[in-house]
């Protein structure tokens, strides 16, 4: 297989891994700031044999994606804050159908029509349902153009294993930012070879009985044993998916919490303190949900403190607190509404710890 | 001898839930037969909406989808999208297709997706009650229009299929009635004459059903057929409309 360096933005490089990872369907509404990965999709996925639909709208895209899952397509979706909360209905759907699916949100500010500056304030409605009823989706939160392009083969991987949404939680810095890419040859494939046969999916009745794909369960019980089934695949993610990357735990002091390209800025914090002598790590969850706790209490010591870094208000705050659970000390320094967080503001408010 | 009526193989041989006169039941046989006389049971994708047909899968015998409220024909093109060599179709009611559903209706339309629609225009919400749908009659009572509709609050019936008419991508719509066996007949030629466009690749094809709800027009069922027949049908009227 060959590789080759290429300058990209992050919207572009999301689009190319999901092709070279076997999608073969996606469905998009234009919204900036992810309108690089829509346009980018227009041209190279009907060239590499798969269907591009501009979709009327957000829920429209997101029933397609429906659609062409059930029928056993790889398919995906993209947008960005408000437009993923219009894609809620669809995603619980999906989640509840048992479909995998791939759906990327690169992050803008909000609340309402916000602005189209990159944040972190998605957060809660990406790990918590987002949607209507009691479901997860795997939520991956890349940190750089080449994490983003490479994690488009394991969003897919794993919506495929669970049969469930896997969401791409970027914002709108990693969006629209270039970087080096080392990308695997238009030619080589991707990981196409490696897909699973779907023998749920709907491909007309031949030589089997019929298919059907819903979420819908009227006899009474049979809804609450199908919830349970749901619980026990969710436990299992819990307990098999969970990723984070870390820095400097062994002997840390002060640990920095921080996931996206806002933990680029928070390493960066980190390495310049190391410098400077002050014990400080740094703990990037790779997955959101599942939120990687292991993280937090392999490393526990009484005399940690954590310092939580959001373009949010404090958002995944609340889970690094339920992993630390009262036995350390957890701050939170966050902006949002177009704000980032400075290597100084940073450094700054560590000193007050 | 043989056997000249029978049991459609597409059709489960269960009872459905449906009342008593309610037209779903004899839309869903219809469906089956025309799968099975067209030799497509192996390759049909059907799509189900929200609303009294929402478990129209579990009477059908070939690959369904469900599909949220108003979305069948999204998910409908999805499906078609990928896996083009199967006939797929949607089976929405009016609340489905012409009120929640009418964006994902009218652009896929326009897309001139190459997919089956069977539209069931009973004028009321079923499912839910018996609610006033896009197209309640002017003067006909429903639970959220208890002194019946007027056009000053609730606007005129929707005739979405003379819309959807206008589009250049639609190749065929038809609107047909069950209030009587010859109708029945012409209704069951237009299902089979929209699944056959599909088969031969022409495009977009809508059957719009005029179907009674006996238990939310507040009628016996032969009434509520003579209600089709006298009072629906001047708002609808029947035939090719493209």
């Amino acid at each position: 297989m060959s590789i080759k360096k290429v300058l990209i933005t992050g919207n572009e490089a999301i689009a190319e891994g999901a092709v070279q990872a076997g999608c073969t369907f996606y469905a998009g509404y234009p919204i900036t700031p992810q309108n690089e990965l829509t346009a980018y999709m227009s041209r190279r996925l009907p060239e590499a044999g798969g269907t591009f639909i501009q979709s009327e709208s957000e829920l429209a895209a997101i029933n397609m994606v429906f659609g062409a899952s059930a029928a056993g397509a790889r398919a995906m979706t993209s947008s960005s804050s408000p437009g993923m909360s219009l894609k809620q209905e669809g995603i619980s759907y999906i989640a509840g159908a048992e479909l995998p699916a791939v759906i990327v949100n690169i992050m803008r500010g909000g609340p309402g029509l916000g602005n189209i500056w990159p944040a972190q304030s998605d957060y809660f409605q990406a790990t918590r349902s987002g949607g209507h009823g009691d479901y997860h989706s795997i939520v991956l939160a890349p940190s750089s153009v080449q994490e983003a392009y490479e994690m488009m083969f394991l969003a897919f991987d794993l919506a495929d294993k669970y049969r469930t949404p896997a969401i791409i939680l970027g914002d709108g810095m990693l969006g629209q930012m270039m970087e080096p890419l080392l990308v695997r040859s238009k030619e080589s494939g991707g990981g196409r070879e490696k897909l699973q046969t779907k023998p749920w999916a709907l491909t007309g009745c031949r030589g089997r009985r019929a298919n059907i794909i819903k979420s819908f369960y009227m006899v009474e019980g049979d809804l609450e044993k199908f919830n349970l089934t749901l619980q026990k695949k969710y436990k299992a993610i819990q307990q098999e998916e969970a990723r984070y990357e870390s820095l400097f735990l062994d002997d840390a002091r002060i640990i920095l919490v921080a996931y996206g390209t806002m933990a680029r800025i928070a390493r960066a914090a980190v390495n310049n303190l190391r410098k400077k002598g002050k014990k400080a790590g740094l703990i990037r969850p790779i997955t959101l949900w599942p939120f990687p706790q292991k993280a937090f209490t392999r490393h526990l010591r009484p005399n940690i403190r954590y310092l939580v870094v959001e373009m949010s208000y404090g958002q995944m705050l609340e889970d690094v607190k339920l992993a630390v659970n009262g036995k350390a000390k957890v701050e939170f320094l966050g902006r949002a509404g177009g704000g980032v967080p400075t290597e100084k503001e940073i450094i700054k408010s560590l000193s007050r710890l | 001898m043989e056997k000249i009526f029978k049991h459609p193989k597409s059709l489960r041989n269960i009872a459905t839930h449906y009342c008593a006169g309610c037209g779903h039941g004899t839309v869903h046989r219809i469906i089956a037969e025309v799968v099975d006389e067209l030799g497509i049971r192996e390759r049909v994708i059907g799509v189900a909406p929200v609303g009294c047909a929402v478990i129209a899968y579990d009477y059908w015998d070939f690959d369904c989808s469900e599909a949220a409220h108003g979305r069948a024909l999204a998910v409908a093109t999805g499906i078609k999208r990928e896996r083009p060599q199967n006939i797929v179709f949607t089976y929405q009611g009016d609340g489905d297709l012409a009120a929640i559903g009418t964006s994902e209706t009218i652009h896929a339309a326009n897309r001139g997706e190459n997919v089956t629609v069977i539209f069931i225009n009973n004028a009321v919400y079923g499912m839910t009650g018996g609610q006033m749908a896009p197209t309640t009659l002017l003067g006909q009572k429903t639970t959220t229009t208890p002194l019946g509709r007027e056009i000053k609050s609730h606007g005129w019936p929707l005739r979405i299929s003379e819309m959807l008419a206008l589009l250049p991508a639609v190749k065929y719509i038809e609107r047909v009635s069950l209030h009587s066996p010859q109708e029945t007949i012409k209704t069951k030629q237009a299902i089979k004459t929209a699944f056959q466009n599909q088969i031969d690749n022409i495009g977009f094809s809508l059957v719009e059903v005029l179907s009674s709800c006996p238990t939310y027009w507040d009628m016996p069922p032969k009434k509520a057929l003579d209600w089709i027949k006298n009072e629906m049908i001047k708002e609808f009227p029947l035939g090719r409309i493209k």
